[in-house]
């Protein structure tokens, strides 16, 4: 049999560069004329420019962590952390210039809308450059925006929950975000109101040697329900970009949310990303994640289960290809009784690539009756891959149930050949098995979602095999 | 020249098949190692079309290695010898083009596949196997009558391939694969073993099914129950990597009596 040889796969709709064409870029670098200039730039209210200021302080004070995959390529002095697009906000898609449309039309943007979405928003680099929704959802007192009108029309809302949930001290990644956020969404649903249709944003990030930090922030208020997806992607440059995006979701008493998640960044982008949701009363967040690109990414969505019989769910995967690093996970902190988790984590390493299962589960004494269920499962695709699982659980009361699973393992040739032996080919062998192996994730996500991740599997897996 | 004109006119009257070699499996003289370890040592078989042939053996004696064999299993090595398969070399094809070619193996222990649907599988597969579009609902009724002739419970199309199944469940769906990919030839290996009466009943007339006068099964088996309740052209008895007799069916009957003892 052949050696196995790897080609670097064909990314082809994602890595469209469009010129770095912009009506503003901020220098490369962080410093508080810099910050200053954002703020005036973005037309801030002081509130937010003291805010974004205090954050830049804080950044300079907090470390570098001292785990997890090594970011010190990381050189913030050759970031610009700011690019304004050279269009304003558009509430038409015919208004998005055409290079930007164009760029959205490929990846299936408006087309999605139009079939099965309640809303969209786009954001290209630093702004959000179309939003709309559906008319009866803004009879309902649906609020979905951008986060800059969000501020600018909304600002008690804005105020009481801008990063609450994550607080700027929370990490240096996340204290940087706070000096120099720009765009992402935000939504309001209001009390008892459920959106039955998806809300979508999909994040695009064009400009090189940039950093996209869009901040999303969802208020699903008491026994309201919603479902939002975002997607991200960007072209590969030689040099690095850094997304370091916030999101912060409120989910009140028996309130739903669905947080969909299909990232495909470019194997150049750091993916230091904040995520985090504080859920109420016999509420449930639900994350389903699927994270395909980056060259590292350190992304641990957390649930904080505050109210009494608070629920939460994680389904993830990760698939890491040569040169990338993927430390992905989950937290929950269970902090009131009869709450429970579900973490179902998944990876594939293939080629060289890496992927770390990193986690935690805290509950506290005053979380009994609470129940927790983790199950991860690494499956490597050759021998020069890696996969690794590091958990913390950190159970401070007997009365719970708490289970912990992991399992690594390898494609079996056994299984391959029995494949064979019904006339598929080696790859189509290998890709059947890898699809199955993710099934379990792909049937959570919306079914366009679902089938770009088959497609993403077959690309990564394309030219496996010589 | 007589016989071109001989053949000219079979031709017009029975059709193409009819002139055609009935020769559809021939093993000649083949040695193979697993482990680097010599299993077979000159192994000589002919299958033609229509025919039942059962290989038997002791534990150890290399019948696996020849199903294995045959469908080019990349972990046995075949140092000598060659494999024609309906008049073609097929010795060092890739296994899933041998399968395209027309054989199929039902497996021994029959690997699970998380996340793969009965019914998405075998529709992949026949797929790759016919090259041609898989009309769904034909399809789909296709697989629930023959799962019912084989007392299979429905829920098993969408449950995971293998995946939870019992070892009889397991064999059943190995007969399944075998009726919907519908080969020219189909080893069986140990489908038998570990059945209980029943069942063995049930892969019989599965394999009834599938047997016409263009194909051919070959049966590999330790034990001799299978062989009551189905009709065998050839018995082939394997001992240490050799073949030291070919018989009828009352060979069968005679191993069964007084066991391989006397081939030994």
């Amino acid at each position: 049999m052949s050696k196995t040889q790897i080609n670097e796969i064909n990314r082809n709709i994602y890595d469209i560069k469009n010129k770095d064409e912009y009506e503003f870029k901020i220098k490369k670098g962080l410093t508080k004329e810099i910050i200053e200039e954002i703020s005036k730039q973005k037309d801030d209210p002081e509130w937010m420019k003291e805010f974004r200021l205090n954050a830049l302080e804080v950044y300079n004070k907090l470390e570098l962590p001292t785990w997890g995959p090594d970011i010190s390529e990381l050189d913030m002095n050759e970031i610009a952390t700011y690019v304004r697009p050279k269009t304003k906000l558009n509430n038409s898609w015919e208004d998005v210039p055409e290079d930007i449309k164009q760029t959205f039309d490929k990846l299936g943007i408006p087309e999605a809308e139009k079939k099965s979405l309640a809303g969209v928003g786009a954001q290209y680099d630093s702004e959000v450059v179309y939003h709309s929704m559906k008319e009866d959802l803004i009879k309902q007192g649906v609020i979905y925006t951008d986060m800059e009108t969000a501020v600018r029309e909304y600002p008690e809302l804005v105020k009481q929950y801008f990063m609450k949930c994550v607080p700027v001290y929370d990490h240096k990644f996340v204290a940087l975000h706070g000096a120099v956020w720009s765009g992402g969404s935000f939504v309001y649903v209001p009390k008892g109101v459920k959106v039955e249709v998806p809300l979508q944003s999909y994040f695009r990030l064009n400009s090189p040697e940039s950093g996209q930090f869009e901040h999303t922030l969802i208020i699903v208020e008491e026994g309201a329900s919603l479902h939002f997806i975002e997607g991200c992607s960007a072209p590969k440059y030689n040099k690095v970009n850094l997304h370091a995006g916030c999101v912060e979701l409120y989910v009140k008493d028996n309130a739903y949310l669905r947080y969909s998640t299909i990232e495909n960044w470019s194997k150049n982008m750091l993916n230091l990303n904040t995520k985090k949701a504080i859920v109420g009363k016999n509420a449930k967040m639900d994350w389903v994640t699927g994270s395909f690109g980056s060259k590292i990414s350190m992304l641990y969505p957390m649930s904080i289960l505050n109210g009494e019989g608070a629920k939460t769910e994680y389904t993830g995967i990760s698939f890491a290809g040569k040169g990338q690093n993927l430390d992905n996970g989950f937290k929950v902190i269970h902090n009131n009784k009869n709450t429970s988790s579900v973490v179902n984590a998944k990876s594939i390493s293939k080629n060289g690539g890496k992927c770390t299962y990193r986690s935690l589960v805290r509950i506290n004494e005053t979380a009994t009756n609470s129940k927790s269920s983790v199950s991860c499962e690494s499956l490597m695709l050759d021998d020069i891959s890696i996969s690794d699982t590091i958990p913390v659980n950190d159970i401070r009361t007997d009365e719970v149930e708490f289970s912990h699973e992991a399992k690594i393992g390898k494609i079996s040739d056994k299984a391959i050949f029995y494949l064979m032996s019904r006339g598929l080919s080696e790859e189509d062998a290998k890709a059947m098995i890898v699809r199955g192996f993710a099934y379990p994730i792909s049937k959570e996500l919306p079914v366009e979602y679902a089938v770009e991740m088959n497609n993403l599997i077959n690309l990564e897996l394309e030219g496996v095999i010589g | 020249m007589q016989d071109e004109k001989y053949q000219y006119k079979v031709n017009e009257i029975y059709g193409k098949e009819m002139t055609m070699s009935n020769k559809l499996l021939e093993i000649k003289d083949l040695y193979v190692d697993a482990e680097e370890k010599e299993i077979l040592k000159g192994i000589n078989m002919q299958i033609n079309k229509g025919e039942v042939h059962v290989i038997m053996g002791p534990n150890g004696s290399g019948k696996t290695t020849t199903a294995n064999a045959i469908l080019n299993n990349p972990i046995y090595m075949k140092r000598n010898g060659s494999i024609l398969f309906d008049g073609e070399d097929i010795t060092n094809l890739k296994t899933d083009e041998i399968a395209r070619k027309g054989i199929f193996m039902s497996f021994q222990s029959p690997e699970e596949i998380p996340g793969v649907s009965v019914t998405n599988f075998l529709k992949y597969a026949k797929n790759k196997i016919t090259g041609e579009p898989i009309k769904i609902f034909e399809f789909k009724s296709e697989l629930k009558k023959y799962m019912e002739e084989l007392n299979m419970n429905p829920k098993n199309m969408e449950r995971s391939l293998n995946v939870g199944f019992s070892g009889g469940e397991k064999k059943k769906n190995e007969i399944l694969q075998m009726l919907v990919l519908n080969p020219k030839l189909a080893i069986l290996d140990e489908t038998d073993s570990g059945l209980d009466v029943d069942a063995i009943k049930t892969v019989s007339k599965g394999i009834e099914m599938f047997k016409n006068k263009d194909n051919a099964i070959l049966i590999i088996t330790h034990n001799t129950k299978i062989l009551n309740s189905l009709k065998v052209d050839y018995v082939h008895v394997l001992i240490n990597g050799k073949i030291v007799k070919t018989g009828k069916q009352e060979l069968a009957k005679e191993i069964e009596e007084n066991g391989y003892s006397k081939f030994k």
